[in-house]
């Protein structure tokens, strides 16, 4: 959603998330909406993997560091191999 | 403004896209060889795309006023059998010889598979033998820290390799610092729900700075903007940044790593 005020890079953390505040809601709003769907299908999903990788990315995003987006990401990613040349199989 | 779309797959894009990326302000186009949505059934497919890729694509743009250059290889997806992917790679000197190529690519890792590293390695070293600039595709979703890891450690170890004249694409929060600090270039695909977005990709630029950064819109046969560039410039003018900045990552930077390949003969417009 085009914000028509949009602060400068060097504004205030209030002048940015007025400018996002909306978007923002619109989001979690479509996440909110789409955790409904899935609940009120038949079945469960909480034995899913990747449903217990969205809790934890919800709990990621609640934190109180930074780097959400980045942490984020590692939740949804497989682990790197240390010497995966020496170790991986055919 | 102007524009460089340094990553696009034009053999899968219509006519009005051409349309509409001339209309925006679009000079030039990087076209990767790429996965076509199918597995190729013999050499003779790859030769005849790889023929598209220089001789049909380039008409198709130049018709629009758009120069475009392809990237030669092959892809992850079809390079799990080694000897059917040397058989293909057999066939690259041929292409890469040719006046609109810029040099191996988009070639790297899928599933990050043994036979995927295999493949990956022989491409390398015509790569590296040919003094070839390089373009290199990270694994979707789950696999792409791992695949990034694994092709930069391919790389490290590699002493011959100029990281200058490398592109990591399809960068992400989680990966681009590992390659910015490797020395690469790092590309930054895109995409509606995969990959990054306008926004991500403005934070990113926030947080490391334009050097060694690419935007691209990757757009091909599935979900996908051809305007994503575009659309990425509206972003970074949206918060504010000032049109130096814009120009720099969308048109500077995409000519001063381009212009690293001997074949790369960029005609600014008059």
């Amino acid at each position: 959603m085009p914000c028509e005020d949009y602060p400068m890079p060097n504004s205030t953390a209030l002048e940015v998330f007025n400018c996002e505040f909306l978007t923002m809601r619109c989001r979690l709003l479509d996440l909110a909406a789409a955790i409904d769907r899935v609940g009120r299908a038949d079945g469960q999903v909480a034995d899913d993997p990747r449903w217990q990788q969205l809790q934890q990315a919800i709990g990621v995003i609640t934190s109180p560091d930074g780097n959400r987006a980045e942490r984020v990401q590692m939740t949804f990613s497989l682990p790197y191999v240390e010497n995966w040349q020496n170790k991986r199989e055919g | 403004m102007h524009f460089i779309d340094p990553h696009i797959h034009i053999a899968s894009r219509t006519t009005d896209d051409l349309q509409a990326l001339a209309r925006a302000g679009c000079l030039v186009v990087g076209e990767p060889a790429f996965w076509m949505g199918y597995d190729r059934s013999g050499t003779s497919s790859f030769y005849d795309y790889f023929r598209q890729l220089t001789e049909w694509e380039p008409k198709r743009t130049a018709n629009h006023g758009i120069q475009h250059y392809a990237w030669m290889g092959i892809n992850a997806k079809e390079a799990e059998n080694v000897a059917f992917a040397r058989e293909v790679i057999a066939l690259l000197p041929e292409f890469l010889d040719r006046p609109n190529v810029l040099g191996i690519g988009e070639v790297g890792l899928h599933k990050n598979t043994k036979n995927e590293v295999c493949t990956l390695l022989e491409l390398i070293e015509l790569g590296v033998n040919r003094n070839e600039q390089m373009l290199f595709h990270t694994p979707h979703l789950a696999d792409k820290y791992q695949g990034t890891r694994m092709i930069l450690d391919l790389l490290h170890a590699d002493s011959r390799t100029d990281r200058n004249r490398v592109c990591i694409d399809h960068c992400e929060e989680h990966t681009i610092r590992l390659v910015l600090d490797g020395g690469y270039w790092a590309g930054i695909t895109l995409y509606p729900t995969t990959k990054a977005t306008p926004e991500r990709a403005a934070d990113m630029v926030e947080m490391y700075g334009p050097e060694r950064i690419l935007v691209n819109s990757s757009a091909d046969w599935g979900p996908s903007d051809p305007l994503a560039v575009p659309q990425f410039m509206a972003a970074m003018r949206r918060r504010g940044h000032p049109e130096s900045l814009v120009r720099r990552i969308v048109h500077d930077n995409p000519l001063t790593f381009l212009n690293q390949s001997v074949h790369f003969n960029f005609r600014q417009p008059d």
